[in-house]
């Protein structure tokens, strides 16, 4: 390398001048010491530089481009004859849209002005307005391009940005954007702002397009987020009406089939009483008709035997007695009389 | 030689040395220059970066940037075809294509700026006021995704099919400028629309739209939600009835079936004997109905009591409530 090629040696350096000065009148020999080593210290400091780990090095000699040089150290031609600049091709670069961020920390802290808030308020394709945060990820693909094509790289790349988010927001609906069209419009303006670096060469290569926080405008969310209400109360109306059903159509069922079970046994009782009182009159009706006249009798008296001492008041009268059963009292008690 | 003859072969090559220098220029990169001679533009300009010569004195260069410019325009009030005022903020990059023409035609970049704006912003005007508002947001014929929430309640103007759409219309204005500005040795790469905003008093009135717009949103699912849960309840209603119906008819049904074989197992069996039955199921019913609150009321010409009157009525048993003579 040419800097450390020069084998600046101080004790060389001197003797060298000492023989030089020999010819030179003794008064003026330190001045030239002093200039000559002024010029030397500037020589070697403006041919050395260093390329960080994440940059390139574009070296230019009177303007002309001539090399790239990867990280590392490196020397160069003094005085001006040939400059370096230095583009940090592997750093991910990022720019922010509708917001900035104030202080990246673990909680990171953001800032939003009136030129955030212009950035991030849009049209969107069913003419509502929108206001949208997004983020751009980009690397510097071509060193070249991106320092010689364009003047002013970064702030085109805002401005393309910008576009390219209206335009796709502006082919979607405020409700698409709000809800399920988000990957999408993020998709495709990545895609076109990507078209737009390869029409202008810009040797930058969009890597991502994040949407942040997409809202509708703030007079006008309170109705949006009634809308999201609307949509809770619409849910809790419905589930509540499911809730009643759920509880009350199995209860019915259960008490229906209980109902049945019990008209069942109803059915298999009454059977089988009619059953038993069916046998129960053969086989006396067969006893019976041995000695009906006795039998009959016999039932007779020991019913009216079993039955009249239960009965509360009795009064037994002789017909030719007459105009005795007027006088009894019968007012408030019902008399049952029974042939 | 004599100490003065030194000095002066030294100040001689010293100036000798001006010369030569001041005879070098160098073009980077980013740069192409035109050489005036005297004011006059001497030839093509130099594109190629690196060190050149000139002629001592007389000429003198002038350096042009090479690289895509800026240009961005202001925020331009345009009402479109459909009468709605709008802010529109384009930009536009461009290039001296031609330095000796833009050299001879604006001098510099300060002039060129001038010109575009009139250029660009007059073209971005007159292409927004020929076209509707939606030809400049829209860029497809794309139907919106229908969310859950929000059907049908599209406005019919933002429904309307569009002719161009915003691409076309940038392209427009970037043909429209591209035929003008080649006069001026400029060449566009691009136009684009980078902001449309409504103006301050017509934002406030789309704001009222959609207000209006999501509270029918909301409206509408409120009353859906009370139609839903109507309909749920009226589906339960019925179901509950068709249940209670069908075990009132089936309870029935099984317990008409049970009476019915008992019936039929009674009548079997007391057809055996009718007049032994209606005997029996009449002491019976004597049994069960006198209780103690009962009045039995008896003549002495019942059966069972007939011996009361006379012993003379043995004999006629079997004969209920005969009557003593």
């Amino acid at each position: 390398m040419a800097s450390q090629g020069v084998g600046f040696d101080p004790e060389e350096f001197s003797r060298l001048a000492r023989e030089a000065g020999v010819r030179l009148r003794g008064s003026r020999r330190p001045l030239m010491l002093v200039g000559l080593v002024i010029v030397g210290l500037v020589a070697l400091y403006s041919s050395y530089y260093q390329v960080e780990p994440d940059e390139v090095g574009l070296v230019t000699r009177f303007g002309r481009f001539v090399r790239t040089c990867t990280p590392g150290p490196h020397a160069k031609f003094p005085f001006g004859i040939e400059r370096v600049q230095k583009v940090p091709v592997q750093r991910q670069l990022k720019q922010e849209f509708g917001f900035r961020t104030a202080r990246a920390d673990i909680q990171s802290s953001f800032h939003k002005d009136e030129k955030t808030e212009a950035e991030s308020v849009m049209l969107t394709g069913d003419l509502n307005v929108a206001t949208v945060e997004w983020i751009v990820q980009y690397k510097i693909s071509d060193p070249y391009k991106y320092l010689f094509r364009m003047r002013d790289v970064e702030e085109t790349f805002r401005l393309m940005t910008e576009a390219s988010m209206r335009t796709v927001v502006g082919d979607h609906s405020v409700t698409e954007l709000l809800t399920v069209g988000r990957e999408a419009i993020a998709a495709k303006a990545k895609e076109l702002l990507s078209h737009l670096c390869k029409l202008y060469d810009n040797g930058i290569s969009v890597q991502q397009l994040i949407l942040q926080n997409v809202d509708p405008p703030e007079a006008v969310k309170p109705s949006f987020n009634a809308v999201n209400q609307a949509i809770q109360e619409r849910e809790r109306a419905i589930n509540e009406a499911w809730a009643e059903y759920n509880q009350e159509i199995p209860r019915a069922r259960g008490l229906a089939e209980q109902k049945i079970q019990a008209a069942e046994g109803y059915a298999i009782d009454r059977v089988n009483r009619a059953k038993g009182d069916a046998q129960r009159f053969v086989a006396l009706e067969e006893q019976y008709r041995k000695a009906p006249e006795v039998t009959r009798t016999r039932i007779y008296l020991e019913t009216l035997a079993a039955a009249l001492p239960a009965a509360g008041k009795k009064l037994i009268f002789d017909e030719k007695a007459k105009g005795i059963l007027p006088m009894f009292p019968l007012g408030p008690v019902q008399a049952e009389v029974k042939p | 030689m004599s100490g003065r003859s030194k000095v002066i072969l030294a100040a001689l090559a010293v100036l000798g040395l001006v010369t030569l220098v001041s005879a070098l220029y160098t073009v980077s990169e980013t740069e192409q220059v035109i050489i005036t001679q005297f004011g006059e533009p001497m030839g093509q300009a130099v594109t190629q970066a690196g060190l050149h010569l000139k002629v001592l004195f007389a000429q003198e260069s002038n350096v042009f940037d090479k690289r895509w410019l800026e240009w961005n325009g202001n925020a331009n009030q345009v009402p479109t075809r459909d009468k709605k005022y709008i802010g529109v903020e384009t930009y536009a990059r461009w290039r001296i294509a031609n330095p000796l023409l833009f050299f001879q035609r604006l001098r510099d970049e300060r002039g060129a700026q001038s010109r575009l704006d009139d250029i660009i912003d007059g073209e971005t005007r007159n292409v927004i006021a020929s076209h509707d508002l939606i030809e400049a947001v829209r860029t497809t014929n794309r139907a919106f995704e229908k969310a859950e929430e929000a059907e049908d309640i599209m406005e019919a103007e933002s429904m309307r099919q569009i002719e161009l759409g915003r691409d076309k219309i940038t392209r427009l204005i970037l043909e429209r400028v591209s035929n003008v500005v080649p006069d001026y040795g400029i060449e566009l790469v691009d136009v684009q629309i980078q902001r449309i905003n409504y103006i301050e008093s017509v934002q406030a009135k789309v704001f009222d739209r959609m207000i209006s717009e999501r509270k029918r949103i909301a409206d509408r699912h409120r009353s859906e939600g009370q139609g839903k849960s109507a309909e749920v309840r009226g589906k339960k209603e019925r179901e509950l009835k068709v249940i209670e119906s069908e075990a009132y008819r089936k309870t029935q049904e099984i317990m008409g079936r049970g009476d019915a074989e008992a019936t039929s197992i009674y009548a079997e069996a007391y057809n055996h004997n009718r007049e032994l039955y209606r005997f029996l199921k009449t002491m019976e019913t004597y049994r069960s109905t006198i209780d103690k609150e009962s009045w039995l009321v008896l003549s002495t010409s019942t059966d069972v009591f007939r011996y009361l009157q006379s012993q003379n009525a043995v004999g006629n048993t079997g004969k209920s409530a005969v009557p003593n003579r």
